[in-house]
C-alpha cells in the first residue's frame, strides 16, 4: 500500500549560500501493507522524523519515490483523506483558536457530507476516543495532555484513512496515560482496520502495538524484524538497543 | 461576534471603541455635525473665548474651532486610516506569501524589504514631498511607500512561527489546499498580531501626519487639519495658550483610544489570554477574603 523505494534525502547545512550538505536518509526501501502496524525505531537524529515527513508528503525525497497505492504521496490529491497523522507535541497540534468541535470539523469538511452527518460523526469520534460530548466546546488549552492527544487521534481517524502515521505520538505523555492511549490505538485499529506507522524511540511501546519493527540508524535501515522475532535480532546495533532496555 | 462581546466587557476598550466610532462617524458626516462652515472668516471674533454659538471659541481668523476640529477628522483620521489599510494590506499579502511558502520567494521579498527599510523614513517622506510637491495625498503616498516593508517583515515573522506548527502540518497531510490553510488557520491566528501592530502604527501615523502638517508640508490652508491647527495656535502660544488645548487634546484622546483598543484587542482575540484574564478575576475576591482572615487573626 505504502511503498518507499530507494529514497535519499539531504539538507543544506548553514546559511543561504552554503554548499555544505548533510545526508539524512540513504537508500531507504521498505513497504507497509494494508492494516499492518509498522514500528520505526531509532535514536534521536537517526532520521526517523525526516522519514515521517517524507511519508506524509510534506517534503520531497531527493531521489527515489514514496508511493501510496501507486501514486506519489507528494501529490495532495493522492493522499486526500487517505493518510493522516498524530504528532508528538499535543499542545501545538490543535489550532489554539479552534474548539474541539472545529478541530474535528476540519478533516470532515474535506469529505462531502451534510451538517447533521458531521455532527453525528463528531459525537461518535469523541465517544470512540473516550471523551464525552461536553468536550466539543473546549479550547485546546483547557485540555490535559492525554485529552488533547485523544482529540488529535479522533481527528486523525475522522476521514477513516487507510494509514495513520504516529510520530512520537505517546512520547510526551506520562506513563499511565501512554498505556491508555496505546490501548485506544489498538482498539481503533480493530474498528477501522487501518495501517499504523509508529515512529518512536520507545521499543517497549513499539513491541506492544506493532506487527513489525524497523530499526534505523544514521539514516539507514539497520534491521527489519517481525515482532515475534524481536529477541533474536541479527545486527550488533539492534542487540545493543535491546540490551539497554532489558537491563 | 463572540469576540466583540468579550471586547466590550472591558470598560476601557468599550470606551475607546466608542470614542473611535464617534470620531469616524463625525468625520464622515462632518457637514451634518459641524455647527458652522470651517472656513468662514469672522475677523470681529478673533481669539474669541467659547460662547454658546461657538462652543470651543474662534481662532486667529475668527473661524469656529469646533467645526474645524470636526472637519479635521477627515485628513487626520480617515485618510490616515485609508493609507494604513493600504500598507497593511500590501504587507499582509506579501508577509503571508513569504512566511508561509518560505524558500526563494521569502528570500526575494525580504531582500526588497531590507532595501526599503534601509532608507530613513523621514528623509524618504521629505524626498517624496520634494518630488511630488506639498500636499496631503503625497504624504500619504510616502507613508504607504515607507510602511509596507515594515508591515511585511513583522507579519512574515508572525506567520512563520505558526506555519511550522503541527496543526498546519496536519492540514497539509489531509490534503487541504494552501489557500485554504492560509485563510482558515494562518489568518485567524496571526490576526491579533496584525491588529496590534496596525493599531499602534495608526497612532504614530496620526502623529506623524500632524507633525508634517505642523511643518506646513501636509494639507494646505485654509483646509482644517489637527496638526495645522496646532501650528496656527503656536503663534499665540505664550499669550493665549488655551488655543493649543482643543487640537492637542483631541490628538491625545484619539491616539490613546487607539492604543488602549489595540491592547484590549490582543486579549479579546486570543482565547488563551482571555481565559487567564477571567481566571484572575475569579481569584480576586478569594485572595482578598484570605487577607481579611489574616487581619482578624
Amino acid at each position: 500500500m505504502l511503498s518507499v523505494d530507494r529514497v535519499h534525502k539531504s539538507y543544506i547545512k548553514g546559511g543561504f549560500f552554503s554548499k555544505e550538505i548533510q545526508q539524512v536518509l540513504t537508500n531507504m526501501s521498505f513497504e507497509c501493507g494494508q492494516g499492518e502496524c509498522l514500528g520505526i525505531i531509532g535514536e534521536s537524529g537517526s532520521g526517523k522524523s525526516t522519514l515521517g515527513r517524507l511519508l506524509l508528503g510534506l517534503e520531497k525525497p531527493d531521489s527515489g519515490s514514496v508511493l501510496f497505492e501507486g501514486n506519489k504521496v507528494e501529490d495532495r490529491r493522492a493522499r486526500m483523506g487517505n493518510i493522516s497523522a498524530v504528532f508528538q507535541d499535543y499542545s501545538s497540534s490543535i489550532n489554539p483558536f479552534y474548539t474541539v468541535e472545529q478541530a474535528l470539523m476540519e478533516p470532515l469538511k474535506q469529505q462531502s457530507r451534510d451538517y447533521q452527518e458531521n455532527q453525528d460523526k463528531i459525537d461518535l469520534l469523541l465517544h470512540q476516543v473516550g471523551l464525552n460530548p461536553s468536550y466539543r466546546k473546549k479550547y485546546p488549552h483547557e485540555l490535559s495532555g492525554g485529552e488533547a492527544q485523544r482529540v488529535c487521534i479522533a481527528r486523525a481517524v475522522a476521514t477513516e484513512p487507510k494509514c495513520i502515521l504516529l510520530d512520537e505520538a505517546i512520547s510526551s505523555l506520562d506513563g499511565s496515560v501512554q498505556m491508555q492511549v496505546l490501548e485506544l490505538l489498538k482498539s481503533l485499529r480493530k474498528i477501522y482496520n487501518m495501517a499504523y506507522i509508529f515512529i518512536t524511540h520507545d521499543i517497549q511501546a513499539a513491541a506492544y502495538i506493532c506487527d513489525r519493527v524497523m530499526i534505523i540508524r544514521n539514516g539507514e535501515i539497520e534491521e527489519m524484524v517481525k515482532i515475534e522475532h524481536l529477541k533474536d535480532v541479527q545486527s550488533a546495533y539492534a542487540r545493543k538497543l535491546l540490551q539497554m532496555i532489558i537491563t | 461576534m463572540k469576540r466583540l462581546q468579550f471586547l466590550l466587557k472591558d470598560k476601557l476598550a468599550a470606551a475607546s471603541l466608542s470614542i473611535l466610532v464617534v470620531t469616524i462617524v463625525a468625520g464622515i458626516f462632518a457637514p451634518l455635525f459641524a455647527p458652522h462652515d470651517p472656513e468662514e472668516v469672522h475677523m470681529e471674533l478673533r481669539y474669541a473665548a467659547s460662547s454658546w454659538e461657538y462652543l470651543l471659541g474662534n481662532d486667529h481668523l475668527g473661524r469656529c474651532i469646533l467645526s474645524r476640529l470636526i472637519f479635521g477628522i477627515r485628513p487626520s483620521v480617515l485618510w490616515v486610516l485609508a493609507a494604513l489599510a493600504v500598507s497593511v494590506g500590501i504587507g499582509a499579502i506579501l508577509g503571508f506569501i513569504a512566511g508561509y511558502f518560505r524558500g526563494l520567494t521569502d528570500a526575494v521579498v525580504m531582500r526588497i524589504c531590507d532595501v526599503m527599510l534601509s532608507f530613513p523614513g523621514y528623509v524618504m517622506t521629505l524626498a517624496v514631498i520634494g518630488i511630488l510637491g506639498v500636499g496631503l495625498e503625497n504624504i500619504l503616498i510616502a507613508f504607504v511607500l515607507m510602511k509596507w516593508a515594515w508591515f511585511t517583515r513583522i507579519i512574515r515573522t508572525s506567520v512563520m512561527q505558526y506555519a511550522e506548527s503541527d496543526y498546519v502540518k496536519f492540514s497539509k497531510v489531509l490534503g487541504v489546499s494552501d489557500i485554504k490553510i492560509i485563510t482558515k488557520h494562518m489568518v485567524p491566528v496571526s490576526l491579533p498580531d496584525i491588529a496590534v501592530i496596525a493599531s499602534s502604527s495608526f497612532g504614530s501615523m496620526i502623529l506623524q501626519l500632524s507633525g508634517f502638517s505642523f511643518l506646513g508640508l501636509g494639507i494646505q490652508a485654509p483646509n482644517a487639519e489637527w496638526g495645522m491647527m496646532l501650528n496656527e495656535a503656536r503663534e499665540v502660544m505664550f499669550s493665549k495658550p488655551e488655543f493649543m488645548l482643543a487640537p492637542g487634546l483631541t490628538i491625545i484622546v484619539v491616539v490613546s483610544a487607539i492604543n488602549f483598543l489595540s491592547d484590549a484587542l490582543q486579549v479579546a482575540l486570543d482565547p488563551k489570554l482571555l481565559a487567564s484574564k477571567y481566571k484572575l478575576q475569579g481569584q480576586g475576591p478569594a485572595s482578598t477574603a484570605r487577607l481579611q482572615g489574616k487581619e482578624v487573626a
